[in-house]
């Protein structure tokens, strides 16, 4: 027998007190209400202040400003070059160079090696979910967000968050979410930069992720 | 000295876990050790109290326990089903599952899949799984270099040291003794740190960013444990903080996940209710900084070749009885450690497991059976006060299932061939257990010692608990608190927090 028949076989012969051919559903239901809303009062305004309680920037404006707010972001933290994924809006990716910063564009005919990545000082992409409750920003990789290792590789994180993107809580955003899931897509969920409490449970920022996570909200 | 050059990675402390001295004996060296008493006091009350203030946000916290527990019971109970639809989801997305009956078929399935690859080299996630099965000395065997990658376990790993707490392996260290692991050992296996490096713990972080870089950007095989695996859809899931994590799972071009067969969710939804109740339970945060969901393989993301190895390794053991097989439910969250009086006396190396605390004194002994000294002491390690109950997210009833265990291993020291002398033992444990296997018995016991003593000391014909004979002195010997709580868990909450409230 293979291990995998082994392991069913034993599985099926630890489990004789359980009814045969009952639906796992009826035989333990769940007494839990799923994908509801959760009450956080001001949706936008407390995604903006649980995404800075985890010492991440938080920028709210209008959709229209945004590549201002883009340039402005750069500026301020003297970065010179910046990846993007292909689908990203245009006027975003204009704002890079309108900022004297050098864009990279990871698509399928060039993908960017993780040395090139590893140089580039940040990256900006766009989310597919945020949750106000958590501060949690989901990413599932579409074409404005780009592959994993472009939000992971480069020191500095810009994203834009949509304010119809935001929702209440986690169980909003799992459901959200689900579809992409479906779809073979991963998800990234962030909230907050790169930390460790490791030693002596002293937060620090950044240890392997992007250091500095820097949260656009348009709305 | 002269074997350790041989080796490719720093080599862990002479012996094997199990070999460990039985709990009460590995108590007592690790109660003279001040520091980490002191470090580990520090750290748990930390956690804990970050814990308390997180939970205290959420008005449904009991529903979500309630949905928590429910759910698990439910893929106990329907295993075979439910890792069924997840080979076929995962493998349908371009992944490749594989079975494994223990921990040395699993190694050997996770070597011949490195080995395919050519590598000499993986970077590892965080993961008690590969921890359980030795994984790291598996592959060092056969010439491959497994390098830890969470800050934690780097420094366990440089420092030739063990983890002592399931999600803050390094909780027993202090900055200057990280400093100095990492400027005596980081330059023998890699990037040196800087010279000057001093005992910042924002410093001691960027000299292992900058060590482990180097790692991820040249690393082609990575392996990796999973917190969940949805049958539904057939992904897997990662949680973790600090972004090693992410390197590991999407930067190589092969990745292994050694996943044990009790990970399994029904459906995406049900990730609701746990990553509600995980991180909060675990770090106190609202949210851990990244989680990882993947399913099978994507076009031009991430690894090429993704393999899952779904193991048992004692877990249908666990599941076979019905009682015990709430442990499976546990998800390391380690709030129980965080919370345990005697775990924050001791520490987790006395546990001789890679399992510490409470949810360890009732899951190594039915992993792994009663046959060892370790395994048979590790039911009594605990004063069964049942703080570890009150915050288990999916409501483990650890203190029955300590008593339950106990039982068994009174059971099976009657069954010892004669040759092993008998001792007054089983009639003791059966009294001891008596005491405590139900609620009104522990509470009529615990009304004060006083009354206690005389209920289990009239069942053995002392006079008051003090040291208890052997083997029960194993245990009071190791400490100094009185064996029945003077007051039990329930009487105390109702005093100190209900009518707070
Ligand atoms: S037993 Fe419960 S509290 Fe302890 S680690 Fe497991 S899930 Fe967490």
């Amino acid at each position: 027998m293979s291990a995998r028949e082994v392991i069913l076989a034993r599985i099926r012969s630890s489990l004789t007190d359980v009814p045969v051919g009952v639906a796992p559903e009826r035989d333990v239901p769940v007494a839990w209400k799923y994908a509801q809303a959760v009450d956080v009062g001001d949706v936008l305004g407390s995604f903006a202040q649980r995404v800075a309680d985890y010492k991440a920037t938080v920028v709210r404006c209008a959709a229209s400003e945004v590549p201002d707010e883009i340039a402005k972001a750069l500026t301020t933290l003297g970065v010179r070059s910046v990846v993007v994924p292909t689908g990203l809006e245009e006027s975003w990716k204009d704002a890079v160079t309108k900022a004297g910063a050098h864009v990279v564009v990871d698509s399928e005919e060039h993908r960017l090696s993780h040395k090139e990545l590893n140089d580039t000082g940040a990256v900006l992409t766009a989310a597919a979910v945020g949750a106000a409750q958590t501060g949690t920003i989901v990413l599932d990789h579409s074409a404005d967000q780009g592959r994993r290792a472009l939000s992971l590789v480069p020191d500095v994180h810009v994203c834009i968050v949509r304010a119809d993107q935001v929702v209440s809580g986690v169980p909003e955003a799992v459901a959200r979410l689900k579809a992409s899931v479906q779809a073979g897509q991963p998800l990234t969920w962030i909230s907050g930069p790169s930390a460790t409490s490791d030693i002596e449970l002293s937060r620090v920022e950044g240890v392997h992720g992007p250091r500095t996570l820097y949260v656009i909200i348009a709305e | 000295m002269g074997t350790e050059l041989e080796r490719l990675t720093p080599a862990p402390p002479e012996g094997d876990l199990l070999d460990s001295p039985r709990f009460p004996q590995a108590a007592k060296t690790e109660l003279a050790n001040h520091q980490q008493r002191t470090n580990l006091r520090h750290a748990t009350t930390t956690i804990r109290n970050k814990r308390a203030r997180v939970v205290g946000e959420l008005s449904n916290w009991q529903d979500l326990r309630d949905a928590g527990e429910a759910i698990k019971t439910r893929v106990g109970r329907h295993l075979d089903e439910y890792l069924l639809q997840f080979e076929e989801n995962f493998t349908k997305a371009g992944g490749h599952v594989h079975w494994a009956r223990d921990a040395e078929e699993a190694n050997r399935i996770v070597v011949a899949l490195v080995k395919d690859t050519g590598q000499e080299e993986i970077v590892k996630v965080k993961s008690m799984v590969t921890q359980e099965i030795d994984m790291n000395e598996a592959l060092e065997a056969e010439g491959i270099a497994a390098w830890e990658t969470d800050l934690a376990e780097l420094i366990v790993q440089l420092g030739h040291d063990r983890p002592s707490h399931i999600v803050v392996p390094a909780l027993h260290r202090n900055r200057s003794e990280v400093r100095e692991i990492f400027l005596k050992e980081m330059g023998r296996y890699g990037t040196p740190p800087p010279d000057d490096l001093d005992d910042q713990p924002k410093n001691l972080a960027g000299a292992a960013r900058v060590h482990l870089r180097e790692k991820f950007m040249r690393a082609k095989t990575s392996t990796s444990g999973a917190n969940f695996a949805i049958a539904e859809t057939g992904s897997l899931v990662v949680v973790e903080s600090e972004g090693n994590g992410r390197m590991c799972l999407t930067l190589p071009d092969t990745l292994i996940s050694v996943v044990g067969i009790e990970k399994i969710l029904p459906t995406f939804d049900d990730l609701e209710v746990f990553l509600q109740l995980l991180p909060r339970s675990s770090t106190g945060e609202r949210m851990n900084p990244y989680t990882s969901v993947w399913t099978g393989t994507t076009d031009g993301d991430g690894p090429k070749n993704v393999h899952v190895v779904l193991v048992d390794n004692g877990r249908t053991n666990v599941l076979a009885d019905p009682e015990g097989r709430a442990a499976l439910r546990c998800i390391r969250c380690s709030a129980c450690l965080n919370i345990c009086p005697v775990y924050e006396r001791v520490g987790g190396h006395a546990y001789g497991s890679v399992y510490p605390g409470p949810i360890g004194a009732i899951l190594n002994p039915q992993l792994r059976g009663t046959d060892s000294e370790i395994d048979r002491s590790l039911p009594f390690a605990s004063s069964l006060c049942g703080a570890c109950n009150e915050v288990c997210p999916v409501k483990i009833p650890i203190s029955d299932l300590l008593v339950h265990e106990r039982h068994k291993v009174v059971e099976a020291k009657k069954k010892d061939p004669p040759h092993i002398p008998h001792t007054a033992e089983p009639q003791i444990m059966a009294a001891a257990a008596w005491v405590m296997d139900d609620h009104r018995h522990l509470e009529l016991a615990g009304k004060g010692s006083e009354l206690g003593s005389r209920v289990l000391g009239g069942l053995l014909g002392w006079k008051k608990i003090g040291p208890l004979p052997p083997p029960l002195s194993r245990w009071t010997d190791a400490r100094d608190v009185p064996m029945l709580p003077e007051q039990t868990f329930r009487d105390w909450w109702k005093q100190n927090r209900e009518t707070k409230k």
